[in-house]
């Protein structure tokens, strides 16, 4: 799963260049340094110096990606009882215990910048972070499961692959691991598809009802077009981003494109059009009021979602408290 | 209910795999654990869902002592003046074998 750019609050920032003193002379040097080490793609590492806002950047991008990926178990886990079949029922199992994995190996990525885990969890619980939009849609039949591991899972795929090569490196490293292991998410996704395009009418009707319904969001994943998104220079010229959103929009469209056409299944956008010159997909105008809308909270799932969270950590509350005590007793009988 | 003690985030520790027989333990990423056995069944559950290793080890994070790399000019300049350490560093004529 992955996150969408949503937050701008860094727009406009000034470079460190700017603060005044004898401190800035040393910090100009620095910051000399580091944009070079960057522009020679190297790895930048958690104690090594860099700028207080391209911290910053990482440290939103990181933890909304975590929150993604935390927030992406619940659509999915609602199917867990449900599944049609104890292979299914295993598979999901699986794929969302990834997604458990996905956000915790991010969360590490973002403390090594000086944020807190307790700080990180109260901001998603505080409903002050922001998370992908795709998780506040609801997930209403069997064939969602399949859609999302076929289309957000591919979508966040696309994203995923050039993050391998970001320049934080706990960060990359994160990525490398997620990656290797959404392969398998998106192509359970795209074989519950087969199963349901290729089954009965009413199964068929599902599959395309769920194509429907995720093929506008996931295109949304890949954040605001690109005259909209305004960090997108400043985060590739510090190697956080490697492709524009409008560019990674575009790849998932040309490859998605025939593996609906596969599944005899149709692209809900009549505008949908091979164009010979360019050798891609012209497609639709996406409702960027949608997006900006589910952006501010008003997901038709956001509230709930929110909620599952905080019952999920309020309720584990005594298994923190007890593994607590219990290594409490230990370190005194140790003391003693 | 968040007591003095639930605030505070568990330890954070650094988590080694050996993949396989034979190879030494690499470092793979870091979780939160309450005590070292949780630890080892959080790093379990974290970074070897799909084989990737025979034997873990964790370090609390705290314990880990590492070198400053603004000083890595320094640190490893003798290492990087002293090219005559490398074989490659000798001339033997070609006629000389097994050398």
């Amino acid at each position: 799963m992955y996150t969408t750019e949503l937050s701008k609050s860094d727009i406009g920032m000034k470079s460190d260049r700017t603060k005044s003193g004898p401190v800035a002379v040393e910090d100009a040097a620095l910051l000399d340094a580091f944009e070079a080490r960057v522009a020679a793609d190297e790895f930048i590492e958690p104690k090594d110096w860099m700028p207080e806002a391209y911290r910053r950047t990482l440290v939103r991008q990181i933890s909304q990606h975590a929150h993604s990926e935390i927030v992406g178990m619940l659509p999915e886990g609602a199917w867990l009882t449900r599944a049609p079949s104890l292979r299914r029922k295993a598979v999901l199992l699986a794929k969302v215990q990834d997604e458990a994995g996905h956000g915790l190996y991010l969360y590490c990525a973002a403390e090594t910048l000086g944020t807190s885990r307790e700080q990180m969890t109260e901001a998603l619980n505080a409903g002050k972070a922001k998370y992908s939009t795709i998780f506040n849609y609801p997930t209403l039949t069997w064939a969602d499961i399949g859609a999302i591991g076929w289309l957000v899972d591919g979508a966040a795929i696309m994203n995923q692959v050039p993050l391998q090569r970001t320049s934080y490196g706990p960060y990359a490293r994160a990525m490398v691991r997620v990656c290797k292991e959404e392969s398998f998410h998106q192509r359970q996704g795209y074989e519950i598809m087969m199963a349901m395009a290729n089954g009965t009418p009413a199964q068929r009707e599902m599959a395309q009802d769920a194509l429907n319904r995720w093929w506008w969001p996931s295109l949304m994943m890949f954040g605001p077009p690109d005259e909209n998104s305004p960090n997108t220079a400043q985060s590739m010229r510090w190697r956080i981003k490697r492709d524009t959103n409008d560019e990674l929009r575009q790849k998932f469209v040309d490859i998605t494109v025939p593996q609906a056409t596969y599944l005899g299944l149709t692209v809900p956008d009549a505008d949908l059009t091979w164009n010979d010159e360019t050798g891609r997909h012209d497609y639709g105008a996406i409702d960027w009021e949608e997006f900006y809308a589910v952006v501010r909270g008003e997901g038709p799932v956001a509230k709930e979602r929110m909620k599952a969270r905080r019952e999920a950590w309020a309720e584990g509350a005594w298994v923190r408290e007890a593994a607590q005590a219990y290594e409490a007793k230990r370190a005194a009988r140790l003391a003693a | 209910m968040d007591t003095a003690a639930t605030k505070r985030d568990w330890p954070l520790w650094e988590v080694f795999i050996r993949s396989r027989g034979g190879l030494s333990h690499k470092h793979v990423g870091s979780v939160h654990a309450p005590d070292p056995e949780l630890a080892i069944r959080h790093a379990r559950d974290v970074y070897t869902r799909r084989m990737e290793g025979v034997s873990l080890w964790v370090v609390r994070s705290s314990d880990i002592v590492a070198s400053d790399p603004a000083q890595a000019g320094e640190m490893f300049e003798p290492a990087e003046s002293k090219v005559y350490r490398h074989p490659t560093f000798y001339d033997i004529p070609d006629i000389v074998k097994h050398i």
